[in-house]
């Protein structure tokens, strides 16, 4: 097979990708794939190709270039590294990951493990509380370790946490790390 | 550096000795974990990272799950030493780049590894032969838990652990399975299981090259999805597959007896017959001979070898390892005549090469 962009070389690099469902393929030699960016020896490249693309589209519409304000990253800085600089760069750049995330991770709320010293954390930080699907978790953790008056606490602010927001999913509007 | 050379008198975490031949070669769980209040490793400078390891360091060593531990900075290593700790898969090509401020703390059996400083401040990985993934977690879990108790996590409730590339954030976890799938490649059923698994968000890679390429048909599976799923879905996902898989292989090699058996006897005798006599080897024509001498032992039709024996040269083979053994730095055309010199040694029942 010949490569598909130069047409002159044997293609070595098969890549497929999938975003939305869709599949790409491309069929490549090497010295294109290496002009596209596809590092064939290290494959975390490929997670930069696809993050650059998205990146670009993202941001079509939104050309300022805003900067982190813990650690100064702009966002052409991100776009060339596919990197972010620190955690505030979630906030920061929220706008560009939504798509992101959306068509590489399985919705936008973790579910897997918290910090044990996570609760302690959030009580300290006015205005941060955990999600309902946090405070779920450490329920059901609380439970199976039979610590039932932590489990207890939790059911409460879970059943006040519900009330304040009308949907299971909502979470606190001042939520910020 | 003399720690390193400790490392070549073992066979390596992955490797068990004396197993039944499998499909199933190797385990690994990796955790992405970040410091709260510290730019990511890519986008802080020298300085903080060289502080952050000294800080990290000894937190590391002292871990109860690290015993004993052996802390190394790369700054301290040369090229073959890294190249050694690559192919051992106790660092990534990525962190063996990097200098000072960067290293690694590994539990001396290598079954725990943490790098510091790489693309995220600490990547802590466990290691083991065959199919273990959910001892794995239970391990690297336990040792995530230690830790945490001494520092602080970048976190957030919503994204969870804060990553540098958003293609790890939430569990932070990549589990990954490798897989010696001859069978398949041989039948010509590679590319379809490959699309398939691509679909339902799993990632599939030749653990040298890609594809029907994929050099002595090493495959490793591992996750995609790391927001939205628990740690405990995205590996009984992976387990369910991988075991899928290798019921496909091990449908793929009967057919292969049935319908191929003379040209399967060919393709395992001429790999025999060039590995115990050639002169020159290069690195890709050894790995799929010695897939192939593999693929003859797990069929019953070599019986003086096994195949934990065969995977430890897999490693051996490599440039770096065989630099080490050779003693010094050398190019690729003396590197294909000591690797010839090598196998041919060990397949003749000697240990050392003479």
């Amino acid at each position: 097979m010949m490569c598909e962009t130069c047409g002159k070389k044997i293609a070595t690099v098969h890549w497929t990708e999938m975003v939305n469902d869709v599949v790409r393929k491309m069929h490549l030699c090497e010295a294109c794939a290496a002009a596209k960016g596809l590092d064939v020896n290290n494959p975390a490249a490929f997670s930069d190709v696809m993050l650059g693309l998205g990146a670009q589209k993202a941001s079509a519409a939104k050309e300022r270039d805003v900067a982190c304000a813990l650690c100064h990253m702009r966002l052409s800085d991100f776009k060339k590294t596919s990197r972010l600089g620190c955690q505030a760069c979630y906030d920061t750049f929220a706008g560009e990951l939504k798509p992101l995330l959306e068509a590489m991770q399985k919705g936008g709320q973790h579910v897997g493990k918290v910090p044990a010293n996570q609760e302690v954390r959030a009580e300290a930080k006015a205005g941060l509380r955990p999600s309902l699907a946090v405070l779920r978790q450490q329920l059901e953790a609380a439970i199976a370790a039979e610590h039932y008056e932590e489990a207890a606490g939790l059911r409460d602010q879970i059943q006040q946490c519900a009330k304040k927001s009308p949907s299971a999913r909502a979470r606190p509007a001042t939520e910020k790390e | 550096m003399k720690i390193v050379d400790e490392l070549l008198k073992h066979p390596g975490a992955w490797l068990k000795v004396g197993a039944p031949p499998g499909v199933m070669v190797s385990s690994r769980v990796r955790l992405a974990r970040n410091l709260e209040g510290v730019a990511f490793p890519g986008w802080a400078g020298e300085e903080e990272s060289e502080r952050l390891w000294q800080d990290l360091h000894p937190i590391l060593e002292a871990l109860p799950g690290c015993v004993p531990p052996v802390a190394l900075e790369m700054e301290s290593l040369n090229r073959v030493d890294k190249e050694i700790l690559v192919e051992r898969h106790l660092i990534s090509r990525d962190l063996a780049q990097k200098g000072r401020g960067s290293g690694l703390v590994f539990k001396a059996d290598e079954t725990v590894a943490i790098m510091v400083n790489e693309e995220d401040h600490i990547r802590l990985q466990v290691m083991s032969p065959g199919l273990s993934l959910r001892g794995l977690w239970r391990t690297i879990d336990g040792l995530d838990t230690d830790l945490e108790r001494q520092v602080r996590y970048a976190f957030s409730p919503r994204m969870g652990y804060l990553t540098a590339c958003p293609t790890n954030v939430g569990t932070g976890m990549r589990a990954s399975v490798m897989l010696h799938l001859p069978g398949l490649v041989l039948m010509n059923e590679i590319n379809p299981i490959i699309k398939g698994i691509n679909k339902i968000g799993l990632a599939v890679r030749g653990l040298w090259g890609e594809g029907t390429d994929a050099a002595g048909n090493m495959f490793q599976i591992s996750n995609q999805i790391t927001l939205g799923e628990t740690e405990d879905t995205i590996i009984n996902r992976l387990e369910q597959i991988v075991l899928e898989i290798e019921e496909h292989e091990k449908h793929a090699k009967e057919r292969l007896i049935q319908q191929k058996e003379i040209s399967l006897r060919d393709h395992v005798g001429r790999a025999c017959g060039i590995l115990t006599h050639a002169c020159l080897l290069n690195s890709k024509e050894t790995l799929d001979m010695l897939s192939a001498l593999r693929l003859g032992i797990e069929l019953g039709l070599l019986r003086d070898w096994s195949a934990s024996m065969i995977d430890e040269l897999f490693l051996l083979i490599q440039p770096g390892h065989l630099q080490k053994a050779e003693g010094k730095v050398i190019g690729a055309e003396k590197r294909d005549l000591a690797r010839a010199r090598l196998i041919r040694a060990r397949l003749a029942g000697k240990t050392d090469d003479g």
